[in-house]
């Protein structure tokens, strides 16, 4: 068990290496890190786990209602749903179960809502309701005026999903999982197993598992495989303030049709609204930056959606990059003569899904000829609570009690204590830079960005980091 | 996980007479006057480690008086020290976090647990921070080294923190060529400091020494519209006014001035907020909307120097000790606002009892020699023509028009025309 950062790489094979240590990549090694006989890598090219498309997605659990009916994203995703559910609730992963709703703002769409039921009902999903303006407004009081209608799926929910990524690669490494971190695949070449240049020297293993995401066919083409195309789809996002939070009680998505698919307005699980996506195909692998007119086209629809919530303040601005490929499927394509699976086009229902696909892909690494040897459950684990629909550090009186650093709090915007900042830096997965602390602990991410207490972050980070 | 329990559900109330909510320059100089007259027991709550607000990390001149020169540490200190001696507890790592359903009572966390402190009067002082970076909505990528000058300054003057080797200042306010100050001392170069203003926010022998003594050019009429960098920042993309844009390569921006009202406790207790300044509506007596809160400092005006900020902390304890003595809670009083290019007028009510203090405003653009108009429901109260008034700059109109005002009218409205 261990995460490492620089030098050189073992010199002996793996069974099974997996590139990319993103929410897909984690849930992978994690599963295969119920199999004690296996020897596990997990290579990610940056310098945390979760740091490509996984970091900046609509942090929503999906029920899979408007999945395309009979895919297997369809059915990876209705597993999914329930894996992630019960997984969190027994590992302190914030969730809440708001609902969501799919407002209707013109006739077309109003028309739409009845196919997105039926769409829901081929989803073996039966809980939609189709609610008229007055359960709506009801229901939104704050929302703007003009929705005819919405369709009610009670299941959606929002998730943390920096804390699922770090509790999958925090159980895969605590269970003998080895995840280089740093390490950027440069070649691939099988001759008698699979032959890793990185940008940390050679990884060796019997079988390879490709969930490098955006870069996912790249890892493709250099096994010999045309099969698919990432095209990146930048989806700006805003997050506005915790003062918000009041003004909207579901995931307000929009109906698809035909014109496009609209931008939502959700809760997160810190507390924050979000406003967003664009949808903004690209050829630039890192074309993370917002823009001008991204953010304005935002704002133009938010002020629709939901009027208030653009007179609030603006907390972060991030744009993601969705692995994109044409083809309204996942790619997960075994390849049993090169003891090779390939997870690509994983779009943003991948955090939803991430435990089916693990448990799908190591059922096709078995089949491909990996002897999977016993299973033995890995121990549980218990993330730092982020959400603030269960009690923070600072709410509770027994863990300031018993320590009172967790009384002393640092981060004043998200309220974020130092036993917090501290228990991060000591973890099994630990940060690597001040973006890393952030995403464990909140420390730095409200409405002042560090005016108050970015020094103060930093001093510990860095001072946590040499001790 | 154990189950949600609220705070205030564990610990039996405490009680003291006034709470003072931040130790700045406002909140300590109304506890120091607050415990010299004898309010009982006087205490302040402070987040930070250390009281004195702001001015802690402001280690510039400036502060204090024109025959007591202080830095902004030596005032932090010279008012902690002050409201001790007078009386009152200042207590440090304690957060205030929210209220209790009614009245002046808050409940609050520190390293000995959470607490429900309960008090006859509370003052919040819980001061202005600058807007960082996304609440600006500057485009781009989100690369480290990007700062506001509270946190340049406390990296630097508090921790010793290495920012980077070359540093663009976003606005060329006071608090800019102080950011620029805290670069240089950082052993840092300041590529330039950049205003979408025709000239500088501030004296221009300010910004003459600036340039010819330093160095640092001043670049007027250009506004930021990108961030540049993966990991650490490259550079900063600016658009000059003729439409042409460079970019300015260096690993730091400094985002200065833009000052907000820190409003969070104001908003949870439900006090009205002015729409100008965002921070609680007040009359000159510093009274909120909610019985027993009194509010003073830069949460009412974003921003005031230190001194004006202590001053009004001394006046809201003379109100805080008439309250105390049975004065009875003012109605709200009628709402004074601002027209463009006018930003926001503080106190922006007005109360038949209330002192006549006058009104510090801001304009959003340079108005040379201003007439300001004051009316209501169409009849002209006042005017007055003001010295030539910049953006960050304060501008004062006084009060002598107080009387005109009818208690039962509209609102009263101040405009440049």
């Amino acid at each position: 068990m261990s995460v490492t950062a620089a030098g050189p790489l073992p010199t002996a094979p793996y069974d099974v290496a997996v590139v990319g240590a993103g929410v897909v990549g984690c849930a992978i090694a994690r599963e295969l890190a119920r199999r004690p006989r296996l020897r596990v890598a997990l290579v990610e090219a940056q310098d945390d786990v979760g740091q490509g498309t996984s970091k900046a997605n609509t942090a929503i659990l999906h029920t899979g209602f408007d999945a395309a009916p009979g895919t297997l994203e369809a059915r990876l995703v209705r597993e999914g749903y329930a894996l992630l559910g019960a997984y969190a609730a027994g590992s302190g992963i914030p969730v809440e179960r708001v609902g969501a709703l799919l407002v209707a703002w013109d006739e077309e769409q109003l028309a739409a809502l009845p196919r997105l039921a039926g769409k829901a009902e081929r989803n073996a999903y039966h809980d939609t309701a189709l609610l008229g303006p007055g359960e709506l407004y009801a229901r939104e009081p704050r929302l703007g005026p003009g929705a005819l209608g919405a369709l009610h799926v009670p299941g959606e929910s929002i998730i943390c999903p920096w804390t699922t990524t770090l509790a999958y690669a925090t159980q895969a490494v605590r269970s003998g999982v080895d995840l280089h971190l740093n390490t950027a695949v440069r070649e691939v070449s099988s001759p008698d197993g699979h032959v890793l240049t990185t940008s940390r020297g050679t990884l060796r293993a019997r079988h390879l598992v490709n969930a490098a995401g955006l870069h996912a066919d790249t890892l493709d083409r250099a096994l010999g495989h045309e099969d698919f195309t990432v095209t990146p789809r930048r989806g700006q996002l805003l997050v506005y303030d915790k003062l918000a939070r009041p003004l909207v009680r579901h995931i307000l998505l929009p109906v698809p049709t035909a014109l496009g698919k609209g931008v939502l307005v959700a809760p997160t699980v810190y507390g924050n609204v979000l406003l967003g996506p664009t949808a903004e195909d690209l050829h630039d692998k890192r074309a993370t930056g917002s823009t001008a007119d991204g953010t304005a086209a935002l704002r133009e629809q938010g002020r629709r959606i939901l009027p208030a919530l653009v007179e609030e303040e603006v907390t972060a601005v991030y744009a993601g990059l969705r692995a994109a490929t044409g083809h309204e499927d996942y790619r997960i394509t075994a390849h049993p003569g090169q003891a090779y699976v390939t997870v690509g086009g994983i779009r943003s229902t991948g955090l939803t899904a991430s435990l089916a696909i693990a448990a799908h892909v190591v059922g096709l690494l078995a089949d491909g000829g990996l002897d999977l040897g016993p299973v033995r459950e890995p121990d549980p684990v218990t993330m730092p609570n982020l959400g603030e629909a269960f009690p923070r550090p600072y709410q509770r009186p027994d863990l300031i009690a018993a320590d009172p650093e967790y009384g002393t709090l640092v981060c004043h915007c998200e309220r974020v204590s130092r036993g917090e900042i501290r228990d991060a830096l000591a973890g099994t997965v630990p940060p690597r830079s001040l973006e890393g602390l952030r995403r464990r602990t909140r420390a730095r991410s409200g409405r002042c960005q560090g005016f108050y207490c970015g020094a103060a972050v930093r001093d510990l980070f860095e001072r946590g980091a040499r001790p | 996980m154990t189950a949600p329990r609220h705070p205030d559900a564990l610990t039996a109330p405490r009680h003291v007479d006034v709470l003072v909510v931040g130790a700045g320059p406002a909140g300590l100089a109304a506890a120091a006057r607050l415990a010299a007259a004898g309010a009982g027991r006087v205490e302040v709550l402070e987040r930070e480690a250390r009281p004195g607000g702001v001015p802690r990390h402001c280690a510039h001149g400036g502060f204090g008086t024109w025959t007591h020169p202080l830095t902004g540490p030596g005032y932090a200190r010279l008012l902690t020290q002050a409201a001790e001696r007078a009386g009152a507890t200042v207590r440090t790592g304690v957060t205030a976090l929210d209220w209790a359903p009614d009245g002046p009572v808050l409940t609050a966390v520190g390293p000995g647990g959470p607490e429900t402190v309960t008090a006859r009067a509370v003052v919040l002082a819980t001061g202005a921070r600058e807007r960082p970076r996304p609440a600006r909505l500057v485009p781009g990528t989100r690369p480290a080294g990007v700062y506001t000058t509270g946190e340049l300054q406390q990296a630097v003057h508090l921790f010793g923190q290495h920012i980077g080797t070359r540093a663009v200042v976003v606005g060329a306010a006071d608090v800019s060529y102080a950011a620029a100050d805290t670069v240089r001392a950082a052993g840092a170069e300041v590529v330039a400091l950049v205003t979408e203003h025709p000239r500088a926010q501030t004296g221009r022998a300010r910004a003459r020494a600036a340039l010819l003594r330093h160095g640092v050019p001043l670049l007027t009429g250009t506004t930021v519209t990108a961030l540049l960098g993966h990991g650490r920042l490259s550079g900063v993309r600016v658009r000059h006014r003729d439409g042409r844009t460079t970019v300015l390569p260096c690993d730091t921006v400094v985002f200065t001035g833009d000052f907000v009202p820190d409003h969070e406790l104001a908003r949870r207790g439900g006090l009205t907020l002015d729409p100008g300044t965002r921070g609680p509506a007040v009359a000159g007596s510093l009274h909120t909307s909610r019985p027993g809160v009194f509010a003073a400092g830069n949460i009412l005006h974003a921003v005031e120097p230190a001194g004006t900020a202590a001053r009004e902390g001394a006046r809201a304890a003379g109100a805080v000790l008439d309250f105390l003595a049975g004065a009875p809670w003012p109605a709200p009083g009628v709402p004074v606002t601002v027209a463009p290019p006018l930003r926001w007028i503080a106190p922006n009510r007005v109360t038949p009892d209330a002192p006549s203090v006058p009104h510090l405003l801001r304009t959003g653009v340079p108005l040379r020699r201003p007439v300001l108009y004051v009316r209501q429901d169409g009849r002209l109260l006042h005017h007055e023509r003001l010295p030539t008034a910049l953006p960050d700059r304060t501008l004062a109109l006084g009060a002598r028009w107080h009387h005109r005002v009818d208690p039962d009218g509209g609102e009263v409205r101040v405009s440049t025309g």
